[in-house]
């Protein structure tokens, strides 16, 4: 597909007048007595990239489900274009194994509407960048995990949905296969789709314009990744050596060096706090890693604001 | 002198025609967390399979504790694969007992973490993805391992659990243990004191993060519209990546970038290359052209 294709793609967008925001408002899904999101807010704009970040059990697949409208609300507003508008992958591969790649792309086409000379002309320039060109005639199911997430992105892509949900496109995939599925991702934002990555990878979400911190179905933080990590409540000190007992609850391990987070209040040992400490260590600015290091731990460590029961949740609290 | 646990020397690996590990030389010394960093099929599961003695070299040598792969040798090593090798119709305990019988007597000093204790009695299937973790970990540390080796362990984990396991990981090599690590997270890789990054079956880079990015540089693209810009680099086969609203274009001069966006108006600096940037440019230079 060439660049004047795509700002086609753009123009016809702009002209149909649904250049507009999606996301969800306040949203709130419980299955059963199980709440697995509890008012969360998120925003998709068209042309920007937005991540949702957590580890496994966060709520990030009930929340990119909903947005994509695979999982009922409980509460709250979702805003989403006519489903025939939206590319959703699930967390599985979202293709189909015992098709062909060929197949899957022409049936995924198909069922979107697209007709079979624009869907192979926009496939065959994705798939020739992405190193699937070869595999065309190559069943799902025998592909290698990272170029079967790869087709699935393609898939979702096929038909320039405005909106693009995709559930953790790259984990457990190589670095090599991510950075094409990167590239992917970048090409439906720079066509003017609205873009929803999940991932637990931090580095992917540093490269984004906004990022949504979930944990145990809570929304823990939300904003560009700038404003994340200015919002770090408290200090962030880089310590020599161990850390203290009192401070082992809030403290880490990062980069073989120990990082300790002194709530707002807290007494920061050490004679000069704002500045670098003999025995307190060093005041240093947070990273995104960190920010979110920090919001977790300020959860963990205030049990009251969990949700009852929300995921499995022990992934990231049991210690 | 440091003692070296695992030793490869040209070790070489063939299947049929194919050389999944191409004369590989390297040693991990007790003590040191190790990264091994490669795409899929490089060759990084081959050599761990040869390490742990499941695999004999076609040619070359590989030797642990200073002498060849053996029974008596895998003995002295944990093993954590990426689906965590435990039974997942047997319960924590269970699992635990097994894995003492098959390494060869109780070791009764050996603590289970308290986290898991409540949970030794549950199937393993039952529980979360994290405690199935920890109970992995707990398996593969039990018979106290000169050598632990790790096939991508924080798959899909938060930020603060990756950083309490890498706290276990500390500790064991504290102890004296050294730990072979893979990862798919180049951020990650900076906790490890050593990287080793595999291409095509070969070492194509050896040493600490630092040593590996060198001075490689990247080109950064800042511009009112980041779309332009991306479309004409892109279409110029350069490979680009987006930050923000910023474009870095790794292993290109300033001129091949300028080149590319033709007069739009665009303000190009210089940055340091990350470890992933540069990751990427050692593994393609190996790379068949796609």
């Amino acid at each position: 597909m060439t660049a004047a294709q795509r700002a086609d793609g753009a123009r016809r967008r702009a002209a149909s007048g649904t250049d507009r925001e999606w996301g969800t408002r306040d949203l709130s899904v419980r299955f059963g007595k199980r709440t697995a999101l509890d008012h969360v807010t998120l925003r998709a704009a068209p042309g920007q990239i937005g991540a949702v970040v957590g580890g496994d059990g966060a709520g990030k697949s009930t929340l990119l489900g909903c947005l994509a409208g695979a999982v009922a609300a409980s509460q709250g507003e979702v805003q989403r274009p006519p489903a025939a508008r939206v590319g959703y992958l699930p967390s599985g591969s979202g293709v189909y194994p015992d098709l062909t790649v060929a197949e899957n792309l022409a049936f995924r086409a198909s069922v979107y509407g697209v007709s079979s000379a624009v869907a192979g002309q926009r496939v065959t320039g994705l798939l020739e960048r992405t190193g699937l060109a070869s595999a065309r005639q190559r069943l799902a199911g025998q592909l290698s995990g990272g170029m079967r997430k790869k087709l699935g992105v393609v898939a979702a892509m096929v038909h320039e949905p405005e909106l693009l949900v995709l559930d953790e496109p790259t984990t457990g995939v190589d670095p090599v296969s991510r950075a094409d599925v990167w590239w992917l991702i970048i090409i439906a934002a720079s066509e003017g789709a609205a873009v929803i990555v999940s991932t637990s990878y931090l580095d992917e979400a540093e490269r984004t314009a906004s990022v949504l911190v979930l944990s145990h179905g809570r929304q823990l933080a939300a904003g560009t990744p700038a404003e994340i990590m200015a919002g770090v409540p408290g200090a962030l000190r880089a310590i020599r050596g161990r850390p203290q007992e009192d401070e082992q609850p809030r403290a880490w391990l990062r980069a073989g060096q120990w990082r300790v987070w002194d709530p707002p209040g807290a007494c920061a040992p050490g004679p000069a706090r704002g500045g670098a400490g003999r025995d307190g260590g060093s005041v240093i600015q947070p990273d995104l890693d960190d920010a979110v290091t920090v919001a977790e731990l300020g959860s963990e460590l205030r049990p009251a604001d969990r949700v009852e029961g929300a995921g499995p949740g022990l992934a990231g609290g049991a210690r | 002198m440091t003692e070296v646990l695992a030793e490869c020397v040209n070790a070489t690996r063939r299947f049929g025609s194919f050389t999944a590990v191409d004369q590989v030389s390297m040693k991990i010394e007790a003590g040191e967390i190790v990264g091994l960093l490669g795409a899929n099929g490089a060759g990084k599961t081959t050599l761990i399979r040869m390490l742990l003695g499941l695999l004999p070299v076609s040619e070359g040598e590989v030797r642990l504790f200073g002498r060849p792969p053996s029974r008596q040798t895998r003995h002295e090593i944990g093993y954590v694969p990426q689906g965590l090798g435990i039974y997942a119709d047997l319960t924590v305990a269970e699992n635990l007992q097994f894995s003492r019988g098959v390494y060869g007597g109780p070791r009764q000093d050996y603590d289970a973490p308290a986290a898991l204790r409540p949970f030794a009695s549950a199937v393993v299937r039952d529980l979360p993805l994290g405690l199935q973790r920890r109970a992995a970990f707990a398996e593969a540390l039990a018979h106290r391992p000169k050598l632990l080796i790790l096939d991508e362990p924080t798959s899909g984990m938060d930020p603060l659990a990756r950083a309490r396991l890498w706290e276990t990981v500390q500790r064991t090599t504290d102890e004296g243990a050294a730990v072979l690590i893979t990862t798919h997270y180049m951020e990650e890789s900076q906790e490890c004191g050593r990287l080793i990054v595999m291409a095509q079956g070969q070492v194509v880079a050896a040493g600490s993060a630092a040593e590996i990015v060198g001075q490689a540089r990247v080109i950064v693209v800042q511009s009112d519209s980041w779309v332009s810009a991306f479309r004409a680099l892109d279409a110029a086969g350069l490979p680009v990546a987006l930050v923000g609203t910023t474009l870095r274009v790794p292993q290109a001069s300033r001129a091949d970038v300028a080149n590319a966006l033709a007069g739009l108006p665009c303000r190009l600096t210089e940055a340091p290359a990350t470890l992933e940037e540069r990751f990427f440019e050692l593994v393609r230079a190996r790379e068949p052209a796609r």
